[in-house]
C-alpha cells in the first residue's frame, strides 16, 4: 500500500518534471515556428504593403490568383526545380563515389577524406565569393577561363550567360556539398558486414556485381536519407545566386526563396510574398512526403 | 605469370592513388588558390594563371590581411558572431537536451503527441516563415539586436531529436537506482545523466556551431546596421564594396574560415560522427 503510494508520488513528480523539461522548447517552437507559419498563411490572404501596415486589406485569394499569372514566379519555380533535379542526383552520386574511394583503410586515407571534405570547412558565402572570382569570364582574371584558354578553348561566360549561370552554380554547389554527404555514406558503408563481400567474392562475383547486389541494397536507408536532406536544402537555394549573380542574368538564377526576398523585402509586398512563401512551403512539405512514401514502398 | 599479376596489382594501386590525388586536387585547389592569392600583391594574383605557379605565393606578405583589418572592424564582427552563436548554443544545449530527455525517459500525458509535433516541424522550411518572423522581430523592437538572432533559433527539432535518440539509449536501471537513492527526476538528469552524455552534447554543439557560423539569410535580413554585422555579412559586403581588391577579398575569406578550421581540428571526431550518425538514425 505504502509502496504503491510512493510510486504514484514518483509518477507525479516525473510528470511535473516532464512538463518543466519540455515546455521551454515547445513554447519556443510554437512562438517562432508555428505562429509565423500561421501568419504566413494569414498574411497571404491580405493586400499588405510594408510602408502601409495600417492599410492592410483582406484580399481573399487575390495574391494567389496574381501569382498564377506572374511570369517571374513561374520562372523562379522553374529555376528552383531545375537546380534541385540536377544537383540532387549529381551531388549524391558524387558523394557516394567519393565514399567508395575512401571507404577502405589504406595509407593516406585520412588525407584524402579531409581533402574531399575540405570545401565544407568554409561557408557558402565564402565559397560563392571565391567561385565568383574563379568563374570570371575574362581569361586574364578568371582562373578557370585561363585554364580553358591554356587548353586552346574559348572562354565561357559562366555567370553572365543565362544558359550557363545556373549550371555553374550547380557545379559549385555539388563540389561544396559532396564532402558532407560522403561522410554519411562512409558511415553507411562501414555498417555493411564484410562477411557479405567475402562470401560473394568466393562465389566469384565481380566488383560491379558486389556494388549492385550488396553495397547498394545495404545502403538503401542511407541513400534515402541523403537524397532527402540534399533535396530539401536544394529547394532553399538563395545564398549562391544572391552573392554570385543577384538572381541574373535575366532572372536565370532567381529561385523561389530569392523571389520571396525580392517581393517581400526589396519591394515590400508582404502579402504577396507570403503567398509565394506559402506555395513554397507546400511544395517543400509535399516533396518530402512524396519522397518518403515513394522510398518506403520499394 | 605471378609477377605479371603482381605487376597489374601494383599498377592498380598506382592508378587508385593517382585517381584519388587528381580528384582530391579538384576539391582543394580552389582553396589553395584562395590562400595563395591572399598572400600575394594585387598585381600578382592574376599573373601566370595558367601555370601551376599560380598556386604558390611569390614573396608572400600579410599586407592584404592588414588591409582587411583596416577596412573591416574584424574585432567587432567576430564579437557579434561569437556572441550570438555562443548564446544560441548555451540555450540550445540546455533547452533541447532537457526536452529530448523528457521525451525519451519520462512517461506523461502528451508525450506521443509532442514527439510527432517535433518530427512534423522538422520538415518545415524556415525560409517560408521569414516574413512574419521579421514582422514579429520588428514589433518586439528586436531588429538589429542580438536577440533577433538568438531567441527564435534556440529550440531546434533536429537537436531535440539527436538528444532524444541518445537518451533513449541510457539504461533505465541507472535512473531507477538513482531514484531509489532518493533523487528526484530533475536532479537525476543533471547529476547522473548529463555527466555521462558529453558525446551527444559535443556533437550537437559542433553541428549547430557550424550551421550558425554559416548563417547568411536571416542575419542578412535582421542585422542591417554596419555595427551589428556577422562574419558572413561582413565578407559578403566586403566583396561588393569598392575598391574591389581581389587579394584583400581572398584574405577576408581566409580570415572568416579560420574559426571553422580551428573548430574542425579540435572537434573533428564529434563533427564527423555527428554528420554520420544523423544518417544512420534518420
Amino acid at each position: 500500500m505504502s509502496n504503491e503510494r510512493r510510486l504514484s508520488g514518483r509518477q507525479k513528480s516525473e510528470r511535473l518534471a516532464a512538463y518543466a523539461f519540455t515546455s521551454p522548447a515547445i513554447i519556443l517552437l510554437i512562438a517562432f515556428l508555428v505562429v509565423p507559419m500561421c501568419y504566413t498563411l494569414y498574411y497571404s490572404l491580405f493586400k499588405y504593403h510594408i510602408i502601409r501596415p495600417d492599410d492592410m486589406r483582406f484580399a481573399g485569394l487575390d495574391n494567389y490568383a496574381k501569382l498564377f499569372h506572374d511570369g517571374n514566379f513561374w520562372k523562379a519555380l522553374k529555376n528552383t526545380a531545375y537546380f534541385t533535379v540536377i544537383v540532387v542526383p549529381v551531388q549524391c552520386a558524387l558523394a557516394l563515389g567519393l565514399a567508395l574511394l575512401v571507404s577502405k583503410r589504406f595509407k593516406g586515407v585520412a588525407v584524402f577524406r579531409t581533402m574531399y571534405f575540405g570545401p565544407q570547412l568554409t561557408s557558402m558565402v565564402v565559397i560563392s565569393v571565391l567561385w565568383a572570382v574563379l568563374y570570371n569570364s575574362n581569361p586574364n582574371t578568371g582562373l578557370i577561363n585561363s585554364v580553358l584558354a591554356g587548353l586552346g578553348m574559348e572562354p565561357v561566360n559562366f555567370l553572365t550567360n543565362e544558359k550557363t549561370a545556373m549550371n555553374s552554380i550547380i557545379f559549385m554547389s555539388a563540389w561544396q556539398g559532396a564532402g558532407y554527404q560522403m561522410m554519411i555514406f562512409l558511415a553507411g558503408l562501414q555498417g555493411i558486414p564484410s562477411s557479405l563481400y567475402e562470401a560473394s567474392s568466393i562465389d566469384g562475383a565481380s566488383k560491379l556485381k558486389q556494388f549492385l547486389y550488396i553495397t547498394l541494397p545495404s545502403l538503401k536507408g542511407t541513400v534515402k536519407y541523403v537524397i532527402m536532406i540534399t533535396m530539401i536544402q536544394a529547394m532553399k537555394l538563395f545564398t549562391q545566386p544572391y552573392v554570385m549573380t543577384q538572381g541574373g542574368p535575366k532572372n536565370a538564377t532567381k529561385t523561389m526563396v530569392y523571389y520571396i526576398y525580392t517581393q517581400g523585402f526589396q519591394k515590400g509586398n508582404f502579402g504577396y510574398a507570403c503567398a509565394i512563401a506559402a506555395v513554397f512551403f507546400v511544395i517543400v512539405v509535399a516533396m518530402s512526403l512524396i519522397l518518403q512514401k515513394f522510398t518506403n514502398e520499394e | 605469370m605471378k609477377s605479371s599479376l603482381q605487376g597489374s596489382k601494383k599498377l592498380g594501386k598506382f592508378l587508385f592513388y593517382a585517381g584519388n590525388i587528381v580528384i582530391g586536387l579538384i576539391f582543394v585547389s580552389p582553396l589553395i588558390w584562395m590562400i595563395s592569392a591572399s598572400l600575394k600583391p594585387e598585381a600578382k594574383i592574376f599573373a601566370n594563371m595558367n601555370s601551376i605557379a599560380t598556386f604558390f605565393p611569390v614573396d608572400p606578405s600579410l599586407d592584404n590581411y592588414f588591409e582587411v583589418f583596416r577596412r573591416i572592424n574584424m574585432a567587432n564582427v567576430f564579437k557579434n558572431t561569437l556572441l550570438y552563436i555562443g548564446l544560441i548554443l548555451l540555450f540550445d544545449l540546455i533547452v533541447n537536451s532537457i526536452c529530448g530527455y523528457a521525451l525519451a525517459k519520462f512517461s506523461f500525458k502528451g508525450r506521443r503527441l509532442m514527439l510527432s509535433f517535433v518530427a512534423a516541424l522538422m520538415v518545415l522550411p524556415m525560409e517560408a516563415l521569414l516574413l512574419p518572423l521579421y514582422i514579429e522581430m520588428a514589433q518586439l523592437g528586436w531588429v538589429n539586436t542580438t536577440r533577433a538572432l538568438v531567441i527564435p533559433f534556440i529550440a531546434k527539432c533536429f537537436s531535440i531529436y539527436m538528444f532524444y535518440n541518445f537518451f533513449s539509449g541510457v539504461p533505465n536501471e541507472l535512473l531507477e537506482a538513482a531514484s531509489i537513492d532518493g533523487a528526484n527526476p530533475i536532479s537525476t538528469f543533471f547529476k547522473i545523466v548529463m555527466p555521462i552524455s558529453k558525446t551527444v552534447y559535443a556533437t550537437v554543439f559542433i553541428l549547430d556551431f557550424v550551421a550558425h557560423w554559416n548563417d547568411f539569410m536571416w542575419p542578412f535580413l535582421v542585422m542591417t546596421g554596419a555595427e551589428t554585422r556577422t562574419i558572413q555579412l561582413a565578407v559578403q559586403s566586403f566583396f561588393s564594396t569598392s575598391p574591389v581588391h581581389y587579394s584583400a577579398i581572398m584574405a577576408a575569406l581566409v580570415v572568416s574560415a579560420i574559426p571553422m578550421i580551428v573548430m574542425f581540428v579540435f572537434m573533428q571526431k564529434y563533427y564527423v560522427e555527428g554528420i554520420a550518425s544523423s544518417g544512420i538514425k534518420g
